[in-house]
């Protein structure tokens, strides 16, 4: 039970269970800045649990992915989301979800469908955060969940970001980490990544005058 | 010794629960800028609404003079079960959260008969907002009570408070959640702000006043004293659920005494935390109820499947 293990641990967990919660948050957030601004707060606590689990586990070099995830994905992307929001113009856009409750049932299956799929793992292994990996595996899906669901550009870049965001906190709690080297070059991927969005939603915007994708997989310009 | 105790809570419950009423105006005028009335004001309002004449519409029948003493009683009865001061109580051992929530439903299906018998429009549109909120907010209850009952592995409110006390300072993921969901659910069912606003007779948004509109005297003053210890009863839950520290496990006067401190601190403490919440929030449109108890229905969700998840596997 939860009561035999250390308070950094029952953390950790907690954390765990706050970024799924995010991850549900962004699902029924249909405006853009506050979903970036969830987006946000995930990459915060994400950074939180892994200095946590370096602490507990006293392993120094999390601490530098600590640092790393706190930059990159909880002020760095962000503060360019919210730029790029403002200067495009969309701070009063609405991505409306359509059909809520039925996006977020989905969502909680989700996370049942992962933890099932997880539960072989977890009892092979002695790691006690590994229950986590469920999780992790379900802020993946529920981003991709995320991706499927919206239709603005926007929407779609933070729902990819969390994904990764999903990965990486898979690799700290099961893993105890990658090597720094993947780290690295993952976490500035994902900065050039941000970069590159920014340049297509300027593309995309100039060609279909909106930043609404479905509209992409129209043919011609004429409504029929 | 036992037996007197089970008594004299429930009639602690309804000593307490004006003042604290009172108690969360004071601190709601305070953050508004506003001189406050006196604690002790809802007291004077119960008094001189009981010495009032009772008026009943012509169009009434029994239900309706019939629900202030079904819909008090009810309430009082579901007191009875919540342990406020001290835990292993008799009727706590008898009846279990179920059977509170059912009270609750007893009352409110007399609240909402009475609304509908005197055929006014208000009363029916009370009614069925109310009936619309508690169907969505119930379910969400129930969850909570049973992400709780999973990890107490029992149902019964009195042992569920002495495992959490004897387990300790534990985070636990799936209780956070179920706090958080129980909160909103409380504000539902409470008719505090964002969903009702107590404070209004405003014709087009009043849920709980609505129903209660025809109301006189010393009928008035039940109803009114009923939905004042309801709202001191989801306090007491969630203060003594989440937070049972230093409630008395035995009968000494001590322990009492103690429980009693405890419990009055943690009430005044939730209370400023609502007066908060009210002065921040504004009322909600009515139609965007759903997404507020939606979202507490997806916590408790997240609460128990965070226990499956994260807390149960560990050998």
């Amino acid at each position: 039970m939860v009561n035999s293990l250390s308070v950094y641990q029952q953390a950790v967990m907690l954390m765990a269970a706050l970024i799924t919660l995010t991850s549900f948050l962004m699902l029924g957030q249909s405006r853009l800045l506050r979903l970036v601004g969830v987006f946000a707060v995930q990459g915060l606590l994400l950074s939180a649990s892994t200095a946590l689990v370096a602490y507990s586990m006293a392993l120094p070099h999390l601490y530098i992915s600590a640092a790393l995830s706190l930059v990159i994905k909880g002020l760095l992307i962000p503060a360019m989301l919210f730029r790029l929001i403002m200067r495009m113009n969309l701070h009063r856009e609405m991505d409306t979800v359509e059909h809520p409750a039925r996006v977020i049932i989905g969502g909680a299956s989700l996370v049942v469908f992962s933890y099932y799929v997880c539960l072989p793992i977890v009892k092979l292994s002695t790691l006690i955060t590994l229950n986590t990996i469920s999780v992790s595996l379900a802020v993946v899906l529920l981003g991709m969940l995320l991706m499927i669901t919206r239709r603005h550009a926007v929407a779609q870049v933070v729902g990819f970001m969390s994904i990764e965001n999903g990965l990486f906190f898979a690799a700290v709690v099961s893993t105890l980490g990658m090597p720094m080297v993947v780290e690295l070059g993952i976490a500035f991927d994902v900065l050039v990544a941000a970069v590159i969005f920014g340049v297509f939603f300027f593309q995309i915007r100039s060609s279909i005058d909106s930043l609404d994708v479905d509209r992409l997989s129209q043919l011609s310009e004429v409504e029929e | 010794m036992a037996w007197l105790m089970a008594i004299g809570q429930p009639l602690l419950f309804i000593l307490i629960a004006p003042l604290l009423t009172g108690w969360i105006k004071f601190v709601k005028c305070r953050l508004q800028n506003r001189k406050a009335p006196s604690l002790l004001q809802p007291y004077r309002d119960l008094r001189k609404l009981w010495v009032k004449e009772t008026i009943l519409p012509e169009t009434a029948s029994w239900i309706f003079s019939a629900a202030p003493v079904i819909v008090f009683a009810a309430i009082l009865l579901a007191a009875a079960i919540v342990p406020l001061v001290a835990v292993n109580l008799p009727t706590a051992r008898i009846a279990d959260v179920f059977v509170m929530v059912g009270f609750f439903a007893l009352a409110r299906t007399f609240l909402v008969l009475a609304g509908m018998d005197i055929g006014t429009a208000f009363g029916g549109m009370g009614a069925s907002r109310e009936m619309t909120i508690s169907s969505m907010a119930e379910p969400a209850m129930l969850m909570v009570v049973f992400t709780l009952a999973m990890s107490a592995q029992t149902t019964n409110l009195s042992l569920a408070m002495q495992y959490v006390l004897d387990s300790g300072l534990v985070l636990r993921p799936s209780f956070v959640f179920a706090l958080a969901a129980l909160m909103l659910v409380a504000i539902a069912e409470t008719g505090r702000i964002p969903i009702d606003n107590p404070a209004t007779h405003l014709e087009l948004t009043m849920i709980h006043e609505a129903m209660i509109l025809e109301y006189s005297g010393r009928s008035l003053a039940l109803m009114e004293w009923a939905s004042q210890i309801k709202l001191m009863l989801y306090g007491v839950l969630i203060a003594n659920m989440f937070f049972p520290w230093h409630i008395a496990t035995d009968f000494s006067l001590e322990a009492l005494a103690e429980g009693l401190l405890a419990i009055v601190l943690k009430l005044a403490a939730l209370s400023v935390l609502l007066a908060f919440s009210e002065t921040l929030l504004a009322k909600m449109r009515i139609f965007r109820v759903q997404e507020f108890l939606s979202f507490a229905y997806l916590l408790s969700v997240l609460g128990m499947l965070s226990h499956i998840i994260l807390e149960v596997y560990y050998g």
